[in-house]
């Protein structure tokens, strides 16, 4: 007999375990689809998940594609650390990479070591500013920051969509949806010859190195893990909320807004509509993948990032619908959300002897 | 003496090791990349079944479906590249700067973009349909079948592409009916289902008893459908999605094209070139016309088709004027490729402003 009991607190060591565990069902799961589908499930699995990273090249656009999403997911797992639930960096990407652009496009044809600096923090500041209005309306309007900031998403998208159509559309471009190519020295510059991986790794990496010093050996992280835990015993030790609460959101948005600029000024070099395939929507799995911990979102935005490179190899030797990436995406976090319920609960075989 | 012998010997055995492979390696490879889903059974539907025309000519073929424009399309176009791929189609717009940057690292694979202008290296070339003359034929039955002289049109982007389909389109109903209107509602989507059928909604409620469009899913013939007014469809037949609205349909016929490119490549006769075939080459099909539309009209749409696909009749003849009544094309002169292609006023008898 199997019995459900409830734990007395919830278990580190399966705290960490979890993510594994999530990860292994979705590749058992996915081998049954695939195997569904008609194709061999391990041939499909190494197309998925070995191929695409079996050389230089592959694994350099395996860290290409993971570092926008570690970033993000740095700069979430500030707000989430702390209870507030920032669904709106996609929103956050899209402005920062629309006020980095646009200072790009003032810097057009224009050489010099200053540009790229300034072209950065203009990105951070305008993922700041963004992420800024579901804060303060949460802290001194008491608004769902969930419905805002998510609402704000597509508000950034038209915003967008308005300026590559008219105002900064390329003059020479017939009038199609793009901007102008951006000079070389808005440019962020390539690490090594023929690949595309690029210097915006550096930001991420710094985000790992920041975030686990404020987490672990700072006052603001234990106030922001309190407040996490409870809000109101935050209130009853007499913690500042409002003040963390923009703080948190201001990270969030700096993140989200670098991880724009590392697209812009990276491998894409313009602006257009599509300029990111919904990297703030997916770090947010990463961040949870990731359990919130600076080194666990390395890994996950790893893990999180080969589903998109495995879907193309997949679909390319294999013929299998390029789809499933997503669907491997949503298995990962359903998986993990359901083998959450371990945390909480145990399950308890009950032998014969009864 | 004895070793620039057994050097020879070797260097001509490796010779003629890869003359031998040149010879078996004459299947040649085709890759597509599609900007949307297989069955989307508008745009990238109409390139698989180009694509499944080069499969059934006896070429191998491969497709990418659902590949984004941002960063993640070059990466799809190197790995096909990568791949022993030789001809690669790249079917949406802003695949354009990623087609010509891998290009540039693929000198023997051919490229070819959709619907761009950009051909930076000589192994890129580009193509496009001139969809406008199919919409020279749908504004004639616009024109004859609307009865509240108010037609509906359903628009993507304020580009050349789109601005000369609506004018084409409201050209050719002015003909059979001055007292027309063409009103415009911009989706700002290609394929948004969505967005499609709200815009066709405001449409109808505007007045309009036919509804055109330069989108691509099938949204907007079955709202047509549903609220009783005729439609056209667009890319595909669309006619099993809404079979009283749907009067005939604009198919994109790309399966000739690609034929041909791919033989090229295996025939070593690939160029670089820039293609705008239209009804004439076969690379725009008017769809079966529908019955409920009177047999005068029929065979008139009939003779019209004939008659711009030997060129007999141009979309753009003068005169042509702008919404303001400036000349646009004097009289007995037809408007030539360079002014189509960078096409971006309205002409007489549309209603609004194009979005800036």
């Amino acid at each position: 007999m199997i019995k459900i009991v409830k734990r007395d607190q919830p278990s580190k060591a399966i705290f960490f375990f979890t993510p594994v565990l999530a990860i292994f069902l979705t590749l058992v799961a996915g081998g049954l689809i695939f195997f569904i589908l008609g194709f061999k499930p391990f041939e499909a699995l190494k197309f998925f998940f070995i191929i695409p990273i079996a050389d230089t090249y592959g694994f350099s656009e395996l860290l290409l594609k993971a570092t926008p999403l570690c970033l993000i997911a740095i700069g979430l797992s500030f707000c989430f650390k702390s209870n507030n639930w920032n669904i709106g960096a996609e929103g956050q990407l899209t402005f920062g990479a629309i006020v980095s652009g646009g200072v790009a496009l003032l810097f057009y044809e224009q050489e010099g070591f200053y540009i790229l600096p300034i072209v950065i923090l203009a990105g951070a500041i305008g993922g700041m500013l963004y992420a800024s209005i579901p804060a303060i309306l949460k802290t001194y309007f008491n608004t769902n920051e969930i419905l805002v900031s998510l609402m704000l998403v597509y508000v950034s998208k038209l915003i967008l969509d308005y300026l590559v159509v008219g105002p900064w559309s390329n003059p020479e471009g017939f009038n199609f949806p793009e901007t102008r190519q951006f000079s070389d020295s808005a440019k962020l510059p390539l690490l090594f010859e023929g690949l595309r991986i690029h210097a915006g790794i550096f930001l991420a990496l710094a985000a790992v190195v920041i975030s686990w010093f404020v987490f672990y050996k700072t006052y603001l992280g234990f106030q922001m893990k309190v407040s996490g835990f409870s809000l109101k015993t935050a209130k009853y030790a007499g913690y500042k909320g409002k003040k963390m609460i923009i703080l948190v959101f201001l990270i969030s948005g700096a993140c989200a807004g670098l991880a724009g600029v590392g697209e812009i000024t990276g491998p894409i070099g313009q602006l257009h509509r599509e300029i990111s395939p919904d990297y703030g929507f997916t770090a947010i799995i990463v961040a949870f993948l990731g359990r919130l911990h600076p080194v666990g979102i390395i890994f996950a935005s790893l893990v999180v990032a080969i589903t998109y490179l495995g879907a193309e190899t997949a679909q390319i030797f294999m013929q299998i619908p390029k789809y499933t990436g997503q669907v491997f995406q949503g298995m990962i976090l359903f998986f993990l959300l359901a083998s959450d319920y371990l945390l909480f609960f145990k399950i308890k075989f009950i032998g014969s002897k009864q | 003496m004895h070793k620039f012998l057994i050097r020879s010997f070797v260097s001509s055995l490796v010779l003629l090791f890869t003359l031998t492979v040149a010879a078996v390696a004459k299947d040649v490879k085709a890759a597509f990349v599609y900007i949307g889903p297989t069955g989307d059974h508008g745009w990238t539907y109409q390139h698989d079944v180009g694509r499944k025309a080069v499969e059934a000519a006896g070429f191998k073929t491969t497709y990418v479906e659902g590949v984004p424009e941002s960063a993640d399309a070059e990466r799809v176009l190197r790995q096909l590249a990568n791949s022993g791929h030789d001809v690669i189609f790249t079917t949406s717009f802003g695949y354009m700067n990623p087609t010509n940057k891998v290009a540039k690292e693929f000198p023997n694979v051919k490229f070819e973009h959709a619907t761009g202008y950009k051909r930076e290296h000589s192994n890129v070339s580009t193509y496009a349909a001139r969809f406008y003359e199919g919409r020279t034929i749908l504004g004639t039955i616009a024109g004859t079948m609307t009865k509240s002289n108010v037609i509906g049109y359903v628009a993507s982007f304020p580009i050349p592409e789109v601005i000369r389909g609506i004018n084409s389109f409201t050209l050719a109903a002015q003909k059979v009916n001055p007292n027309i209107k063409t009103k415009i509602v911009w989706a700002f989507t290609w394929y948004d289902p969505g967005k499609e059928a709200e815009a066709a909604k405001a449409l109808i409620d505007q007045g309009a008893d036919v509804i055109a469009q330069h989108t691509d899913s099938t949204a907007i013939v079955q709202m047509a459908e549903k609220a009783g007014v005729y439609a056209f469809g667009q890319a595909s037949d669309m006619d099993k999605f809404a079979p009283k609205a749907v009067l005939t349909s604009v198919e994109n016929n790309w399966g000739p094209y690609y034929v041909d490119r791919v033989k090229a490549v295996a025939n070593g006769t690939w160029s670089q070139k820039d293609t705008w075939h239209g009804i004439g080459d076969g690379m725009v099909v008017i769809s079966d016309l529908d019955s409920q539309m009177p047999a005068d009209l029929r065979s008139k749409v009939k003779k019209l088709q004939a008659d711009l696909a030997s060129g007999k009749v141009h979309s753009f003849t003068g005169p042509i004027y702008d919404q303001k009544g400036n000349l646009m094309v004097a009289e007995g002169k037809t408007a030539d490729d360079g002014m189509l292609a960078g096409m971006m006023t309205y002409v007489k008898g549309v209603e609004g402003d194009i979005p800036k």
